[in-house]
């Protein structure tokens, strides 16, 4: 893919004076490409006005196809070409697509070095970009807004599954990826198999997502997991969280990046109490401060509870209450009876009898009644990094999801809080490739013109002319879980993880209308909101509205809205 | 630190003589940033640039040792290197510079003992002697290594009696789980590679050491495991030794303020004989307590909690006054002389004072609070009474909150 871009760069570079041909180049172009061309000519026509004349249809095409159909630096092209010839010294370093013609085989056997150079010559002449020794990647220069109002694609939403230590999150998960025939029964036997010869016997269906070796040997999660599936009108991104106190900044990061949440808890008895205590109070308070409000309680390992209709009804209850207290609203919350090892209600209603009291959706049913929250399409774009690793198309690979905005492959994009330029080689989404990707969706973006030390996770990539401000010192408004008070604390957004204190408390405000109560408050009393001041260790990318949570001593003590 | 001279002693202090101390051991360089303030008079061995005109006329330079008096005008502190900056003008002339010339000195421990001597511009105040007391205190513990880590993060320390010292920092992203990549358990051990390569270069363990390994989840035992795995493959006997005495202990996070945490946990407390910080790093978290149940008995900010020493409310059963050491350091003289009076003041009452490091856990935890703290021994309520009190009544509302 690439190297075949690459080689028409290099096509064009050559400025080799031969128009024979013609006629063969536009046999090349495939059926998109001559509607774009024949689109684009009728713009460049309309844009050069009366000095149409001068510039022959032939010369559009040839200024079309070598900026990629981009009609503005056509008209630009063209105008300093043929409309008004500049003088001689000029021309000479803009090398003109003269129509080269002879096609792929000819520039392949070009020297590379010669190709390059006099692409970058040309580059370097008409836009004043600086000199790379790789060519930039292609850009369609797509208007992604109405691409994708044509294409109307398949809602993807994103969830995370959340809960207890050992509630059964990354089993349920295993299962419902089982029952929707996303991982094959083999699969599955074959890490069974390995399960028992290691004595685990039951946690086969979570080494689905638990791929280390740590995880695996340990029987935990350790970091989030993501898998996909489709239903009939929804692509889902699964983010497994691990359920451990002590992995908790990665479920943080898991948290930001969903739409709704699946709370996982233990039905079997002490369980539910003790996870209440534990995690999924904890879990509940972050993922609503990081602002998903759609809950779907999974109600789990019934079946060994034989299925009791009370015992549902009292956790539902329980949770029900507690839920609205932190904030989710009734119409938000859903709660599914399900068993995630033998996957009762996950894809299919339960088969045992003791379980027909309950008629309701079941899991996959909610999730498809869950509208993802709205998207900023709009809005420049934002893209937390998740992770960066190399791949084959790229050493600079990162994933993560669009948070507000859209990308195309060719585009300039900016990484805070390094501040280095890079470009967009391809896009993956749903592991497939695509030519743009918007707000919403989990991609994974190869980049070229870059050094991988200078992108790392939780970094923001963002649009050069509207870049993300970087800083060390913030004001918030934050919903205090604990006694705040200037203290350090451990600041979490997305992926990211960086050690500060609270340096200042300006204000108590009100939670409802956030006037000032008090000014200068000494503490801040849990369930208090206040406006803090957070003094970072170093420069982070932060922009206001964003989400960020506060840590110390392994409790959340804050949650908070950056102004 | 020691005394130049057996007959001299913290009590007799001859102002005009000055006080002669000898550098003995790195650790003194943080002593002697403590005792030196800007206006003080320095005199010690320095090297000096000079340029000399032969009888010929052509020009020489030569760096020239020689002994230098300096007034101090700022003082900078390389906590890495354990080096001191001292600037200054010269106040003493000699054969090489002239007064008011600017000299800057650099005092760093060096094989034979150094030899310099202070003037106190203001003399020696209870502050000055109780700094100086702390430099000459001899019994002092082995500094204790400590890697605090989280997966791709890790920090090197050194925690000597008075300061903990971030040797080196690793960062180095690890790729996280993903069907396609199989790379995460080599990335892994390559992180701590770097670690325990860093790990080595930065901390001395020919001299029996102790060493913490601290880390959310399993990475300090990871670590712990293949240092073990790295010793027994390369046969070093040293590094095996290492790897058996590392404690490893649990905090939550892998960020350097954790440290706090790990030293007050149950395993670490067997093996760090840290009088100075257990009792500052108690007092600290008594202070935090109060602070927590509103009680009005801890105030921090330097208005609130003047106003409680002036009230005499800081003094016998209790009464505690924190102040972040480098407010003697920096101060003006007006400044400086108050603050030593509101130490003085609490001495007086009856009341302990601890001057806390910000090099170290609990000073950092004071720097936050604005490097001014105070219990108080009876509750005061209203030392804060210049805000507007206008407390209006939450009312229990169920629309949308604003966060």
């Amino acid at each position: 893919m690439s190297r075949h871009q690459y080689i028409r760069n290099l096509d064009y570079g050559d400025a080799v004076d031969e128009y024979e041909g013609y006629s063969e180049e536009e046999d090349e172009l495939s059926p998109e490409d001559r509607a774009l061309m024949n689109q684009g000519t009728a713009d460049v026509q309309a844009a050069l006005g009366v000095e149409v004349s001068k510039v022959t249809v032939a010369q559009i095409e040839e200024a079309l196809w070598h900026y990629y159909y981009d009609v503005d630096k056509s008209v630009a092209y063209l105008i300093s070409k043929f409309v008004n010839p500049r003088p001689k010294a000029t021309k000479s370093a803009v090398q003109p697509p003269n129509a080269d013609t002879a096609g792929p085989k000819t520039a392949a056997a070009q020297p590379k070095k010669k190709g390059t150079a006099s692409t970058d010559a040309a580059t370097t002449g008409m836009e004043g970009l600086k000199i790379n020794d790789a060519p930039l990647p292609k850009s369609r220069n797509l208007d992604v807004l109405s691409e994708l109002e044509k294409s109307k694609p398949k809602k993807s939403a994103s969830f995370v599954v959340v809960g207890h230590v050992d509630a059964g999150k990354s089993t349920m998960m295993g299962r419902l990826l089982f029952d929707l025939k996303v991982v094959d029964q083999r699969t599955v036997e074959k890490l069974q198999r390995e399960a028992r010869t290691e004595g685990k016997g039951s946690f086969g269906l979570a080494w689905v997502l638990d791929q280390r070796p740590e995880e695996r040997s340990r029987g935990i999660t350790m970091d989030i997991a993501t898998r996909r599936f489709e239903t009939e009108h929804t692509a889902f991104t699964i983010l497994d969280a691990p359920g451990h106190a002590e992995y908790i900044y990665n479920m943080i990061a898991g948290a930001s990046q969903a739409d709704f949440a699946i709370l996982v808890i233990d039905a079997s008895v002490d369980a539910f109490e003790s996870g209440l205590k534990g995690q999924t109070k904890e879990h509940s308070l972050l993922i609503r401060s990081m602002g998903v409000s759609r809950i779907i309680v999974a109600i789990n390992k019934l079946d060994t509870v034989a299925w009791s209709q009370e015992r549902f009804s009292e956790i539902k209850d329980q949770m029900a209450g507690f839920l609205s207290t932190a904030n989710f609203q009734h119409k938000n919350m859903a709660f599914v009876p399900v068993s995630g090892l033998n996957g009762d209600n996950l894809v299919q209603r339960s088969s045992d009898l003791a379980a027909s009291w309950y008629t309701g959706p079941t899991l996959v049913e909610e999730l498809e009644n869950s509208e993802p929250s709205a998207r900023a399409l709009a809005k420049p774009l934002r893209m937390t990094v998740f992770e960066v690793y190399r791949t084959m198309q790229s050493p600079v690979t990162v994933s993560g999801r669009i948070e507000a905005g859209s990308v195309q492959m060719g585009d300039a994009l900016l990484v805070q809080p390094s501040g280095q330029k890079a470009y967009v080689k391809s896009i993956l989404a749903n592991e497939a490739a695509v030519d743009w990707a918007v707000a919403g969706q989990n991609v994974v973006l190869h980049l070229s013109h870059i050094d991988p030390i200078h992108v790392r996770d939780g970094d923001i990539i963002c649009d050069p002319a509207k870049p993300v401000p970087k800083a060390d010192t913030f004001k918030l408004k934050a919903l205090a879980f604990d006694i705040l008070m200037p203290m350090p604390v451990e600041v979490h957004r997305g992926r990211l993880n960086q050690a500060g204190k609270i340096e200042a408390i300006p204000a108590l405000l009100d939670k409802a209308t956030g006037a000032v109560v008090k000014k200068n408050p000494k503490i801040i009393k849990p369930g208090m909101v206040a406006r803090i001041v957070v003094k970072l260790e170093s420069q982070v990318p932060l922009e206001a509205g964003q989400r960020v949570v506060l840590r110390s001593g392994g409790q959340t003590v804050a949650a908070g809205l950056l102004e | 630190m020691r005394f130049a001279s057996k007959k001299q002693t913290i009590e007799g202090i001859d102002e005009d003589a000055g006080i002669s101390l000898l550098i003995v051991e790195p650790e003194d360089m943080w002593h002697a940033n403590n005792l030196i303030a800007n206006g003080d008079v320095v005199h010690a061995p320095a090297f000096r640039k000079v340029t000399m005109t032969t009888a010929t006329g052509s020009k020489v330079v030569k760096n020239v040792r020689t002994n230098l008096s300096i007034q101090v005008k700022s003082t900078f502190f390389d906590p890495l290197a354990s080096e001191l900056k001292v600037s200054g003008t010269v106040a003493n002339e000699n054969d090489w510079v002239s007064v008011g010339q600017h000299h800057t000195l650099t005092l760093k421990y060096e094989k034979a003992d150094i030899k310099f001597t202070i003037w106190k511009s203001e003399g020696w105040d209870s502050v000055a002697k109780q700094s100086l007391k702390e430099a000459l205190s001899e019994d002092r513990p082995e500094a204790i290594a400590a890697v605090v880590m989280q997966e791709g993060l890790a920090n090197i320390c050194l925690i000597t009696e008075f300061r903990t010292i971030v040797k080196q920092r690793i960062d180095s992203p690890i790729p996280k789980k993903r069907s396609t990549a199989k790379e995460s358990s080599g990335v892994m051990s390559s992180f701590y590679d770097k670690t325990l390569a860093s790990l080595r270069n930065n901390i001395d363990f020919s001299i029996p050491r102790t060493l913490l390994l601290a880390s959310p989840g399993f990475s300090a035992d990871d670590f712990r495991a293949y240092m073990q795995s790295e010793a027994s493959r390369t046969g070093d006997k040293g590094l095996q030794k290492i790897a058996r005495e590392a404690v490893v202990v649990k905090s939550t996070s892998g960020h350097v303020h954790s440290l706090n945490e790990v030293l007050k946990s149950t395993q670490a407390k067997k093996i760090v004989q840290n009088a100075k910080f257990a009792t500052e790093s108690n007092l600290m978290d008594q202070f935090y307590d109060r602070l927590r149940k509103d009680d009005g008995r801890a105030w921090y900010g330097t208005k609130p909690v003047e106003k409680a020493v002036v009230e005499g409310a800081v003094g016998r059963g209790g009464g505690v006054l924190f102040v972040n050491n480098g407010f003697f350091r920096s101060m003006d003289v007006a400044t400086r002389k108050r603050y030593v009076g509101l130490v003085d003041k609490v001495k007086d009452d009856g009341g302990e004072v601890r001057l806390l490091s910000s090099d170290d856990e609990s000073g950092k935890r004071l720097e936050s609070l604005g490097g001014i703290a105070a219990i108080l021994t009876y509750p005061i309520l209203d030392l804060d009474e210049d805000d507007e009190e206008e407390e209006i009544a939450a009312d229990p509302n169920d629309g949308d909150m604003i966060i």
